[in-house]
């Protein structure tokens, strides 16, 4: 036991243990990231407990962390891509708060688990590595059935068609699948997963990937698992590619690169300057950071 | 620049949370004290204990002190206080005919077995201002208490009542209760799969923020659902908390929590053995909260009816509806999180919008 002092608020009268959590609700939640192992794509229920930050800040993804953080651990936490954003700073502050011996770290090849909100690190990841989504809706059937009985038999008969249906409609309507984020994989060739908002980009680094993948809902109560060297396809049709964003300029035909550390092979964020100019940078800071080094190195 | 921006979150948070405690501290008021929460504010504490679903009232003051009287703040500190507790045992179901009663009344009787109650309710006082509130002493408090407690009879002391519905039972006008031998479905320690059972619909409302159930029950009550109650009897009071002995097992008095109790008679469907009965919706919560109490009852009458008939006619009688949005923590949460930045979803929706538009403009320009 020890104290923690959150976000400046000094506490009294109670005392935290390590991860936060009671020892039960880590049981567990390591329950059923097993069953979400052994059932790769299928959503297992769990209680999820109420984290000291509120429902849609991640508290799905801090509960897993929590229970697979050891005092050895070295972790990571992403938001948008980068370690800094207030988000990212905050849950990485409460991890430092409550589990002491964990290493905070910003770079991606030092994280033994890394806990991410929309992205997944342009660096590929080691069987050594775990990365943990933070997930607002973890049924991709939730745009075609609103009802959630519903939802389960139609999962357990791997029944999605009306997804296909809404795809279909897409074509008609725009000649494109419109579907930006959240893009709904198949995995393992049975349960369909809504990947979390990562963008269409992050999908392919899903399929047969050396990690372990987890996908924790805490609103929705849902954790669910891509696990490593895993079959991992966004649906399409046989004659619609499926297309990542592509960053292409309109005017050249080229694609922008990242103004920072010059990459071309990363995912932007597209903002306006102090001066109104479109520019691009990596939405992944430490993969731009390790860029920059490395070139600082070489001159 | 972005780097920048990003790298200054960190310290904006601190420096944010240091000006909420600025805003508390700064001007001339004297620091708030928690019992002055629990006392002059007890309805609102009373929010926060049963939507925290926590019943310490030192910690709810706490809650409201520190969150600034936000409620929906205030009682998500009491949930996740409680996710650090184990769930050390179970209580055997309590009986709310042992209630110390402060409050009682039926809308169904006139006169029901030991009386109305009005007790404290700001139901029958005209809203009008008392301007002199505006500036009291607390030499002005101990005259109320003296006036207040010198004018009471002596025997006015705790008090149990039977319940009104009891009566009912006796006529055979409402179906007779079954004691239920089911462990109660524990909405802290798994999740809600459809459908459920009443246990976990009652508990999850039993917790629910109160305005989320008020305004579903809401609109059952005027027309998108007709479940048309009157209140049986509704009841505040003290119900004592019986825990089992860790060693001996039998039950003990472990203390008493403040409850709100409320009972609505419905329309009449024809009972098991065929002959038309009253129906029953139940409400109750932690604290002192009619509204909710009552909302709750309606609403579990409402889902109870479509599940009698094997069809959902009204949003306000669909299960999954009404279960899944009534919690504050989690709707405040997740209305909350829109604030924080999407750069990378929006990024990819300004991609599939200008694919689409690249290709509505390719179908403009070419020849027809």
């Amino acid at each position: 036991m020890h104290p923690v002092d959150t976000m400046g608020q000094t506490r009294e009268g109670a005392e935290y243990g390590f991860a936060f959590l009671d020892e039960d609700a880590k049981r567990e939640l390591r329950r059923s990231i097993f069953k979400a192992v052994c059932i790769p794509g299928h959503q297992v229920p769990y209680a999820s407990r109420e984290m000291p930050i509120a429902r849609g800040f991640g508290t799905g993804g801090m509960q897993l962390t929590l229970a697979l953080l050891g005092p050895d651990d070295a972790c990571k936490v992403i938001d948008q891509g980068a370690d800094d954003s207030v988000n990212a700073a905050n849950i990485r502050n409460f991890f430092a708060l409550t589990c002491p011996g964990v290493t905070g770290t910003l770079r991606t090849e030092e994280a033994s688990v890394i806990q991410t909100r929309h992205r997944i690190p342009e660096l590929p990841l080691r069987a050594d590595q775990i990365l943990v989504f933070q997930v607002p809706y973890p049924d991709p059937l939730v745009v075609v059935e609103p009802n959630a009985a519903k939802r389960r038999r139609m999962h357990g008969r791997a029944d999605y068609a009306r997804l296909w249906v809404k795809l279909y409609e897409d074509m008609v309507a725009f000649d494109e699948i419109t579907i930006s984020h959240r893009y709904p994989t198949r995995i393992n060739g049975h349960y369909i997963i809504d990947p979390s908002p990562i963008p269409r980009f992050d999908v392919p680094k899903l399929h047969q990937a050396d990690c372990l993948y987890l996908f924790g809902a805490g609103r929705e109560k849902r954790i669910y698992a891509v696990p490593p060297h895993t079959d991992a396809v966004p649906i399409t049709f046989n004659d619609v590619t499926f297309a990542v964003e592509n960053f292409r300029d309109k005017a050249t035909g080229k694609r922008h690169c990242c103004r920072r550390c010059g990459a071309d092979d990363s995912f932007l964020d597209e903002f306006l300057d102090d001066d109104g100019a479109r520019v691009f940078q990596c939405s992944d800071a430490a993969y731009c950071d390790m860029r920059l080094e490395r070139l600082e190195a070489a001159e | 620049m972005a780097y920048v921006a990003i790298r200054g979150g960190a310290d904006a948070i601190k420096g944010s949370s240091r000006l909420m405690d600025a805003m508390r501290a700064m001007g001339e008021s004297a620091p708030l004290e928690l019992d002055q929460i629990e006392r002059q504010m007890p309805l609102l504490h009373s929010k926060v204990l049963s939507e925290g679903s926590l019943y310490h009232p030192r910690l709810a003051s706490l809650a409201l002190k520190q969150s600034l009287g936000d409620s929906l703040e205030a009682a998500f500190f009491l949930r996740a206080y409680r996710s650090t507790k184990p769930r050390l045992g179970e209580t055997a179901t309590h009986d709310t005919r042992n209630m110390r009663v402060i409050r009682r009344v039926s809308a169904a009787f006139k006169d029901i077995p030991g009386g109305q109650m009005l007790g404290a309710t700001p139901d029958y006082l005209h809203r009008l201002f008392r301007f002199e509130l505006m500036d009291e002493g607390a030499e002005r408090f101990d005259e109320i208490t003296r006036d207040w407690l010198g004018n009471r009879p002596e025997n006015d002391t705790a008090l149990t009542f039977p319940k009104v519905l009891d009566s009912l039972r006796e006529e055979g006008l409402l179906a007779p209760l079954e004691n239920s031998d089911e462990t109660p479905f524990d909405i802290t320690r798994e999740p809600l799969i459809f459908p459920v059972p009443r246990s976990a619909q009652l508990a999850t409302m039993a917790r629910g923020e109160t305005g989320g159930l008020l305004a579903l029950a809401y609109s059952n009550m005027r027309g998108y659902g007709d479940v048309h109650p009157t209140v049986g009897e509704l009841r505040v009071g003290y119900v004592p908390v019986m825990v089992p002995h860790p060693v001996t097992g039998k039950p003990m008095e472990a203390g008493e929590v403040l409850v709100t109790e409320c009972e609505i008679v419905a329309m009449f469907e024809k009972s098991d053995d065929g002959a038309p009965v009253f129906t029953l919706g139940y409400g109750a919560c932690f604290g002192h909260n009619e509204v909710k109490a009552i909302a709750m009852s309606v609403l579990d009458r409402a889902i109870s009816v479509a599940r009698e008939k094997g069809r959902i006619e009204n949003p306000s009688e669909d299960p999954e509806f009404v279960l899944l949005h009534v919690d504050g923590i989690e709707s405040m949460g997740f209305c909350t999180h829109y604030k924080m930045p999407h750069y990378v979803t929006f990024q990819s929706d300004m991609d599939r919008l200008r694919a689409a538009q690249g290709k509505t403009e390719e179908a403009t320009d070419a020849p027809r």
